[in-house]
């Protein structure tokens, strides 16, 4: 996976060039700005946007699709920018290896396009909810979430009414033995402060109170907490960073494999 | 509003104002035409009852860029800075009384729109809410549909919604109250106005197609009373897109860093005929339109519809003649509709045409400013006039603390605007639930804070000093955070102006609150009015809301009202009075609104301000917390529940008279700050400099609450000789030996009974 990463970018071998990320902007997209300006600021990263109707992305490193209510989110959640051009795009990088992390919206349309197995069903309170939650990290075997330890738990925020997230129905959606048919990667679990996975630290009634879930590979992933709300002191919070840490860290350490 | 009546009854004007317009016109206006002055005359868009009174407010100050009369106020954040604040607050209370979630949804559409006219990025908005009692099904069912409205709107526009306040009273029961406010950024040269100016340049209308939704929504909606529940009136509400607003921000931000543009303006109340007729007012030129140009929604409208429709998410543009193309290309990059509908003209008209057809041509003047102005006759209240009750002081202190902390009126709003994004665009650095919101300037180290203030039981008891009050209240608001105010938006709500009595009580809200802006040096740079807020025998209090926007220099010094360290000393900024007259305490407690309200002591409230804002400045601070409904009891309980590290206090409290008036009387002129003992050396000097009374009450620390009242007269605790943490506390100990406990609950309760308090 990680020679195939490296492969997907063809740049990650120029060791003097930074780590370089695409956000995505689809008509509606509404945390756009806020990733770019964590990457350029927080990260200090050269980063650019991406427009709905592109049918090619950049050469980057890394894409990010970013929160909101794409194309207004009407029909359901992410699934007319599943369709859009840039979407094909994101497909064939991703299938190359190459580094996709969808914020909330960002995952919702991962799951819609298949990028990831499942999908975000209504919260169950029938609200939409914006707190902080707490997300213990489950696989740290991934380029996201590298910089973490074993369990460790994050703080960050959510936003969102769509979030309550079902496995694909061929792989139960009930028992704790049907984690092992589900085809994706569980990366973070919505947890008590302490790291305590239980319906009452679910907040939107998820399957296993799943927060993050990747693909097998492990090079796509789609997590309903905004990190690039909280990488910064001043707003409270900056557990974000070890995601966007993990991400820069990996990439220059192990990307070059 | 019969369809048989007189032809000016059925667009909503008097015989009188018909007569007028007719000499105006020298000649009968044709039906289109007096469709036009039905819109341009309604009370909603006229002001005809209240432009007279609205004169004396104050709208001055250096650091005012725009005051009222644009779409939106603008102040500069700083002298040295050229960053702009724009901000109005506006009301949407009959659409919201007829279809809760669109009537509010729109509301923030409409309110964005004013903003984002002025070429600012939205962002925050902020809510002020009234509603009936919440046990009502009818008051509830408003509740939640105008909640559900603004979260539906606001997150989806990427908008943050950061702070609000909700008050719930059998007043509002048929006549529920949604005032919005918004807050955009943009630098002091590209704030954009709305004006029509240069003869031959082009008038775009660009964004949603228009329909026939809205239609006399200013007119009749918003400028007559209800019968009933007014579900007759539900087609006269419009419907929100709010992903078509979201396109239009964009796109409009876009389009403003063109100089193409010589104004843009909201197309809101009243549509394009406000539009138009204001944008060439404010330029001293004419517009003409043409309605078959305008595109529509649906088939078969009649240009009256066209011009009346209020159909949302739409802006007007007036472009320079030669650069069309420029327009169009932004516009079709965000998937919306620009089109050109006609152009400034020399003649100061307002010319509707039909293609060849010209179908009006009235004299822009006679629509925007030759609207009658009233002086309606009024019935006024003496100051101070009402009668303190007589009520028993209840033996269980802790009890009432409790029943009040769990009051809807008093309680948790979390449930509220865990609803609302509150974070995105990542500035909200002080959240909702504080005093008031802080938001980070990007690129800059200063901060924007805001707040939004009203309270109609005040008003209704004394409309002046009621009004005195909530500007008080708002000015200590921003102090408390560290902030600077800077100016302010109001909206005034009040039942029909045709009565006496609500005459009376608006003249005096408007004299009250002029004078509380002088007094405390508070521009204030726009507003709204909305009247008619009544339903068969019952009117809504007299309710004036202030959105206030104040700066600070330093966003790493805004100061919250959570204890945040054990061991720092509990500090009264200001002085305890024991005022009961209008307090929440009487309301809840003993189901009185009465008494008269207590007299706003200006020179203290500026007093206690500028030290508090000082010491957040120096940073000496570790909370602030404004003392206001509920008195100093419900803020101690306050600062504790909105602990982070769930740190209770243990204070006493001096004074004479009543235990119930020392715990919950309200009079202004305070704010609760915890500070580390070392520090309160300099937090005096302060105060001394100001001739501001200061007090140590206690200090933070345990798991509870426990509040002590000193026996006889006794004196302000002194300082012990050292000021470490350990003296002080064995200090304050001892003061607590000889005092007698009136009340010790444990937080947890605390925090248990504030929240439930919505559900």
């Amino acid at each position: 996976m990680r020679g195939s990463a490296s492969a997907a970018s063809g740049r990650a071998a120029d060791s003097q060039s930074p780590m370089s990320f695409a956000v995505v902007v689809f008509p509606g997209s509404n945390c756009d700005r806020d990733c770019y300006h964590v990457i350029r600021e927080v990260l200090r990263r050269p980063v650019c946007y991406v427009a709905h109707a592109e049918p090619q992305i950049p050469d980057v490193d890394c894409v990010i699709i970013p929160g909101g209510f794409s194309y207004g989110d009407y029909l359901r959640a992410g699934a007319l920018a599943a369709r859009s051009p840039v979407m094909g795009a994101i497909r064939d990088f991703a299938a190359g290896g190459g580094l996709v992390l969808g914020i909330c919206n960002g995952f919702q349309i991962l799951c819609e396009t298949g990028l990831l197995p499942g999908a975000l069903m209504v919260n169950t309170a029938l609200q939409f909810i914006c707190r902080w939650v707490h997300m213990r990290i489950e696989d740290v075997n991934t380029p996201f979430t590298r910089d973490c330890k074993p369990n460790q738990v994050l703080r960050m925020p959510i936003a969102h009414y769509e979030g309550n997230f079902r496995p694909p129905p061929e792989q139960g959606t009930g028992s704790a033995e049907a984690e092992d048919l589900f085809c994706g990667r569980i990366v973070g679990r919505y947890c008590s402060p302490g790291g305590e996975v239980s319906d009452n630290s679910n907040p939107n009634g998820s399957w296993s109170s799943v927060a993050a879930v990747s693909n097998r590979e492990g090079n796509v992933l789609g997590m309903m907490p905004h990190p690039e709300r909280c990488s910064e002191h001043m707003l409270k919070g900056s557990d974000g960073l070890y995601i966007f840490r993990s991400l820069v860290q990996w990439w220059e350490e192990d990307g070059y494999e | 509003m019969s369809e048989s009546g007189p032809r000016w009854e059925k667009v909503g004007l008097t015989e009188g104002e018909y007569g007028i317009i007719c000499r105006q016109l020298g000649r009968q206006p044709n039906e289109l035409e007096l469709g036009l002055y039905g819109l341009m005359w309604s009370e909603h868009c006229s002001y005809k009852s209240s432009r007279k009174h609205l004169a004396s407010l104050p709208t001055k100050g250096s650091q005012v860029l725009q005051g009222p009369g644009e779409n939106a106020g603008a102040v500069r954040l700083a002298a040295d800075e050229d960053t702009a604040v724009v901000f109005r607050i506006e009301s949407h209370n009959h659409p919201s009384a007829v279809e809760p979630v669109q009537g509010a949804a729109t509301g923030v559409g409409g309110i964005l729109r004013d903003v984002f006219a002025m070429g600012a990025r939205p962002i925050a908005l902020f809510n002020s809410l009234r509603f009936g009692n919440p046990d009502c099904p009818r008051a509830r069912y408003l509740f939640d549909g105008v909640v559900r409205g603004i979260a539906s709107y606001g997150n989806c526009v990427g908008v943050p919604t950061v702070g609000g306040e909700i008050y719930f009273d059998e007043a509002y029961k048929d006549n529920p109250l949604v005032n919005v406010m918004c807050i955009g950024i943009t630098t002091v040269e590209s704030i954009v106005r709305g004006r029509a100016s240069g003869v031959g340049n082009s008038v775009f209308v660009v964004g949603a197609a228009t329909g026939r939704d809205g239609i006399h929504g200013a007119s009749l909606l918003a400028s007559r009373e209800f019968d009933d529940g007014g579900e007759d009136m539900r087609p006269a509400v419009q419907v929100g897109d709010p992903f078509c607003e979201k396109l239009l921000i964009e796109a409009c931000l876009q389009l403003l860093t063109d100089d193409a543009v010589v104004g843009i303006n909201d197309l809101g109340a009243a549509g394009l005929t406000s539009a138009a007729s204001e944008t060439a007012a404010r330029a001293g030129t004419g517009i003409e339109i043409d309605v078959a140009r305008v595109p529509r929604r649906e088939e078969g409208m009649t240009p009256y519809e066209v011009m009346l429709s209020e159909s949302q998410e739409r802006m007007l543009v007036i472009v320079e003649g030669d650069r069309e193309q420029a327009i169009r290309d932004v516009f079709s990059r965000w998937e919306l509709e620009a089109v050109r509908i006609g152009e400034v003209i020399e003649d100061t008209v307002l010319r509707v045409r039909d293609g060849e057809q010209v179908l009006a041509e009235l004299p822009v003047d006679t629509l925007v400013d030759a609207a009658p102005a009233y002086c309606r006759p009024a019935e006024y209240r003496d100051r101070g006039s009402e009668e303190m009750p007589l009520v028993d002081e209840p033996e269980d202190l802790g009890a009432v603390l409790v029943s009040m902390l769990g009051h809807p009126n008093l309680c948790d709003r979390r449930s509220v605007y865990q609803q609302f994004d509150h974070m995105v665009g990542t500035n909200t650095v002080v959240s909702p639930g504080a005093d008031a919101a802080v938001l980070r300037v990007k690129g800059s180290r200063r901060a924007v804070a805001a707040t939004v203030d009203g309270n109609g039981m005040l008003c209704h008891l004394d409309p002046a000093r009621g009004a005195e009050n909530i500007v008080a209240e708002a000015y200590r608001n921003l102090s408390a955070v560290g902030a600077r105010p800077l100016g302010l938006s109001n909206c005034l709500n009040f039942a029909s102006p045709e009565k006496p009595e609500v005459m009376g009580s608006f003249i005096q809200v408007v004299e009250g609150m002029a004078r509380a802006c002088r007094k405390l040096d508070v521009p204030v740079t726009g507003g709204n009015v909305s009247f008619y807020n009544e339903t068969g025998q019952r009117q809504v209090y007299p309710t004036p809301t202030v959105g206030m926007v104040g700066g600070l220099d330093d966003v790493r010094l805004s100061v919250e009202p959570g204890f945040s360290s054990r061991g720092d000393l509990v500090v009264l900024v200001g002085r305890s009075l024991g005022h009961l007259g209008g307090s929440q305490y009487l309301n809840i407690i003993h189901q009185e609104v009465s008494g008269p309200v207590a007299e706003v002591d200006f020179s203290l409230e500026r007093a206690i301000s500028e030290v508090v804002r000082a010491a957040a400045a120096e940073g000496l601070l570790s909370s602030s917390h404004d003392v206001s409904d509920g008195g100093i009891a419900t803020a101690l309980a306050e600062c504790c529940c909105l602990s982070p590290g769930r740190l209770g206090a243990s204070v006493v409290l001096a004074g004479t008279g009543r235990s119930d008036a020392l715990l919950f009387g309200e009079e202004g002129g305070r704010i609760v700050v915890s500070l580390p003992p070392q520090r309160l050396p300099s937090l005096c000097r302060r105060a001394r400099k100001f001739d501001c009374p200061v007090t140590v009450l206690g200090m933070v620390g345990g798991k509870s609450l426990v509040i002590h009242r000193q026996m006889g007269e006794g004196d302000d605790i002194s300082p012990p000789a050292g000021s470490d943490s350990s003296q002080w506390r064995k200090h304050l100990q001892r003061a607590q030996m000889t005092a007698e406990k009136l009340m010790d609950l444990p937080l947890d309760k605390l925090m248990q009974v504030r929240e439930d308090g919505l559900i």
